[in-house]
C-alpha cells in the first residue's frame, strides 16, 4: 500500500537508538526531518534533550554528521559549518540545528539573529516542548501561560507560569527572512512538507515545530501525536508560513475543539481554574483576530 | 541499511577518539529493557499502509513483504504505533520476562 509521505522521504533512520523518553515528539521531529535531508544533513545539536540523548559515548544515535554546540550557539556553529564546507569546495549538504524552545528563544535567540541578519544558508529548526526538559522542566520564554513547571510551581496564589509564550515564529519573521514555518508533530505530512520546501530555499529558514514531552508535560506516551494534534485542533497552535514578506495560514479548523479539554489533559494545567481558561480561551481568539487581519487563509 | 548494535569491545585509552564518537550511528547498548508493553502487529489485519512507520519516534518499524516489522531491540513500548493505526492491527501487550 503506497504512503505518498513515507515515499517521499528516505527509507534510511538517521537518528536510531537514541535514549530519548517513549514518546518524545522531540526525538519524532528530528527523525523525521533527518529522514527528509538525507545523509548530507550535518546536524547541529546545543545543549537539550536531543543532544543528551544521542550523543552517549561511545554510542553515537546519528548516521549524518553531527555535533554538538554551546547551548547559545546553535545558529553561529550552523554559520561556521555552512561556510567551512562550502570554502573547502563542497556543494551537496544542508547545515541543520535542531535546539530546544530554551535553546531558541531565549538564550540562541542572539545567534540566531545573528545568521539570520547575514542570511546564512541554514536551516534552523526549534522543537518546542515548552521548557528546559532536560534540566527537569524549568520554564522558558516558550512556556505557555498557566503551565506549571519547577520554576513556574502552581500554589494557590500563583497558577503556574505567568507569561504568555513568546511569538519566536513572529520575531523570526520580523527579521524579512527567506522562509520561516510553524508546525506539530501531530501534522507530521505537515511538517516533512515544510522542512523539504525549506531545503529548496536559498538563505536562512527557520521552522518552529510543536514537539510534545510526556514526562514534562504529564501525558502518557503514547498520547504524544494525539496532544500534538488537538493543540492544533484548539487553536492553540497553528500552522503557517512566513514567505517573501507574506504569512500564510496553511490549516484553518472549522471549528475550535475545546480548550479545556486540551488543558485537562495534561498534568501541567490539571491546577487551572476556570478563570485562567477563560484567559487562555481569550488570548486564542485574540490570536486568530491578527491571524485573520494579517494571514492570507 | 540501519544502524546496528556493535560487538562491545574493551578500548585503552589511547583509542578513544578527540571527537565524540567512533563514527557515525555507533550503537553499543540497546533500548529494549525499557519495555513494560511491547506492540505486536497483527500480520492478517495490518495493510502496511506505513502511517505506524512514518510516526514512530524511534524509527524501529520497517514494511516487511507488505507488513509492518518491528525491531525489538530498539522499541520503547510507547504505544504511538497502536494508537496511530486506524485499523487497530497492533496490540500492546504486557511484556512477559
Ligand atoms: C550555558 C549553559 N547553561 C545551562 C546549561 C544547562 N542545560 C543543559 S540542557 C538545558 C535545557 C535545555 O532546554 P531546551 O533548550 O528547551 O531543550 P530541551 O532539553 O527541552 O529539549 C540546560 C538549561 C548548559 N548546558 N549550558
Ligand atoms: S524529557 Fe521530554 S523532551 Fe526530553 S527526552 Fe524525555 S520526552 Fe523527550
Ligand atoms: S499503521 Fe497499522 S495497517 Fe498501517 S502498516 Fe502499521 S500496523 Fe499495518
Ligand atoms: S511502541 Fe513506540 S517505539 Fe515501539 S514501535 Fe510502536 S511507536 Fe515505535
Ligand atoms: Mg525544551
Amino acid at each position: 500500500m503506497a504512503n505518498k509521505v513515507a515515499d517521499s522521504i528516505s527509507r534510511e533512520e538517521f537518528f536510531y537508538g537514541h535514549k530519548a523518553c517513549a514518546g518524545c515528539g522531540g526525538s519524532l521531529a528530528v527523525r523525521a526531518a533527518l529522514k527528509v535531508l538525507g545523509p548530507n544533513a550535518v546536524s547541529v545539536l546545543p545543549a537539550g534533550c536531543m543532544s543528551a540523548v544521542g550523543f552517549n559515548f561511545p554510542q553515537l544515535c546519528f548516521s549524518n554528521n553531527s555535533i554538538i554546540s554551546t547551548f547559545a550557539g546553535t545558529a553561529s556553529m550552523l554559520t561556521g559549518v555552512e561556510a567551512g564546507l562550502r570554502a573547502r569546495g563542497y556543494k551537496d549538504f544542508t547545515a541543520v540545528g535542531f535546539a530546544g524552545d530554551g535553546g531558541t528563544a531565549d538564550i540562541g535567540i542572539q545567534a540566531l539573529s545573528g545568521a539570520i541578519d547575514r542570511n546564512d544558508n541554514i536551516i534552523y529548526i526549534c522543537y518546542d516542548n515548552e521548557a528546559y526538559m532536560n534540566t527537569g522542566i524549568q520554564k522558558s520564554g516558550l512556556t505557555p501561560f498557566g503551565a506549571k513547571t519547577t520554576t513556574t510551581p502552581a500554589g494557590s496564589n500563583i497558577h503556574g507560569n505567568i507569561r504568555p509564550k513568546k511569538n519566536m515564529f513572529e520575531i523570526a519573521a520580523a527579521h524579512d527572512i527567506p522562509y520561516a514555518a510553524t508546525a506539530s508533530v501531530g501534522y507530521l505530512p505537515d511538517f516533512i512538507a515544510k522542512v523539504q520546501k525549506a531545503s529548496q530555499i536559498q538563505g536562512t529558514k527557520y521552522i518552529h515545530v510543536i514537539a510534545p514531552c510526556p514526562t514534562g508535560w504529564g501525558v502518557a506516551p503514547d498520547a504524544t501525536v494525539d496532544i500534538a494534534k488537538e493543540v492544533v485542533d484548539c487553536g492553540l497552535w497553528y500552522l503557517a508560513e512566513y514567505e517573501n514578506g507574506t504569512f500564510k495560514l496553511n490549516h484553518k479548523p472549522k471549528e475550535f475543539t475545546d480548550v479545556s479539554a486540551y488543558l485537562k489533559k495534561q498534568g501541567r494545567f490539571r491546577h487551572l481554574t476556570d478563570e485562567d481558561i477563560q484567559i487562555i480561551t481569550a488570548s486564542r481568539d485574540k490570536k486568530w483576530e491578527f491571524i485573520k487581519k494579517n494571514f492570507e487563509l | 541499511m540501519r544502524p546496528y548494535v556493535r560487538e562491545k569491545k574493551d578500548f585503552s585509552f589511547s583509542e578513544v577518539p578527540e571527537n565524540t564518537s567512533f563514527e557515525a550511528g555507533y550503537l553499543t547498548t540497546v533500548n529494549s529493557g525499557w519495555r513494560s508493553i511491547r506492540p505486536v502487529i497483527n500480520g492478517v489485519k495490518c495493510v502496511g499502509c506505513e502511517q505506524c512507520y512514518l510516526y514512530c519516534p524511534d524509527g524501529v518499524i520497517s514494511i516487511k513483504d507488505g507488513k509492518a516489522a518491528i525491531d525489538y531491540d530498539f522499541c520503547k513500548g510507547c504505544g504511538i504505533c497502536a494508537k496511530i493505526c486506524k485499523i487497530k492491527a497492533i496490540e500492546m501487550e504486557a511484556e512477559r520476562k
